[in-house]
């Protein structure tokens, strides 16, 4: 039996690519209709499954969306 | 992103009450109330997010809330002049505060600029097992991997794409920032390090090292 390799797994999942990555340009885009899914409780990979893959690799983008999804949280939280 | 699946906007959908007022106050003649209103919600998006990204701004006290300011009234003036662009997607504010977050990340990298201007280690290859956060057995274990990804990326990548790769992934330079050195955007530098992904890894596929379904 193989030893586990948590570092070789991270390496390949990094150079692992999909096509459907719609990158950053599109995904600034569509990220305010994007974030009011997830704070409807909605699936928006069930739309946007390219900004759900670019956001699973790119750390500016997740790092815009998380400051996103925060503000909206508050307004929601002082509604 | 070879052939990238062209994510749509939502159409069509009737914005709420609070979205058509904010509308209607701030086209011309802009309302001074609406306006001031405003940038009272932007400044406090832009605080929260000042904040947030805080521990990496090596900044503290006046100077971040400096700018906050400067990111709310950037924002402010993008939004005025962009508002004939908004197209009832988002509530008026969900789609304000994107400006405002996109503001204060511009200006935390301009930030990291002033700071940190090293030039690129095009040495760095050997940090590549601690960039994956290898242990030392495994390093060993996965040594003919490692040294084929290092051959892949001398020897397949464009010398733009080396230099990408070396200074995201392993030199840790924030993408915005290197982006602004090679007088490029973030979407182009994402581009750029996408294709030497696939490259590498399709090097690797065909020299043996992982199968074609590995990592999937």
């Amino acid at each position: 039996m193989t030893a586990a390799n948590e570092g070789r797994d991270r390496l390949l999942r990094f150079l692992q690519t999909d096509e459907r990555d719609v990158g950053c340009q599109k995904t600034m885009e569509l990220l305010h209709v994007y974030v009011e899914l997830v704070v409807a409780g909605e699936d928006p990979e069930r739309t946007y499954p390219g900004v759900t893959e670019h956001l699973r690799n790119c750390g500016p983008c997740i790092d815009d969306f998380d400051g996103l999804l925060a503000a909206v949280r508050a307004e929601v939280e002082r509604d | 992103m070879g052939a990238p699946r062209d994510d749509k906007g939502v159409a069509g959908t009737l914005p709420d009450a609070d979205t058509v007022a904010w509308i209607e106050g701030l086209q011309p003649p802009c309302d001074p109330d609406v306006q001031t209103r405003l940038h009272e919600l932007l400044l406090r998006a832009a605080r929260a997010e000042v904040s947030r990204r805080a521990g990496r701004l090596r900044v503290s006290g006046p100077e971040l809330d400096d700018l906050a300011h400067q990111a709310a009234h950037d924002a402010m003036l993008a939004i005025l002049r962009k508002l004939d662009t908004f197209r009832g997607e988002s509530r008026f504010t969900t789609w304000a505060y994107k400006f405002v977050i996109f503001e204060v990340s511009g200006k935390v990298t301009r930030h990291f600029w002033a700071r940190a201007a090293e030039p690129i280690d095009v040495e760095a290859l050997d940090r590549l097992p601690d960039r994956f956060g290898f242990t030392p057995e495994q390093a060993a274990q996965s040594a003919d991997l490692l040294e084929a990804v290092r051959r892949a990326v001398q020897e397949e990548l464009s010398e733009r794409q080396r230099e990408v790769f070396v200074a995201v992934l392993l030199d840790g330079v924030p993408a915005e920032v290197l982006a602004e050195r090679l007088d490029t955007n973030r979407n182009a530098l994402y581009k750029t390090m996408f294709d030497a992904r696939r490259k590498i890894r399709a090097f690797l596929v065909a020299h043996g090292y992982v199968d074609a379904s590995e990592g999937r």
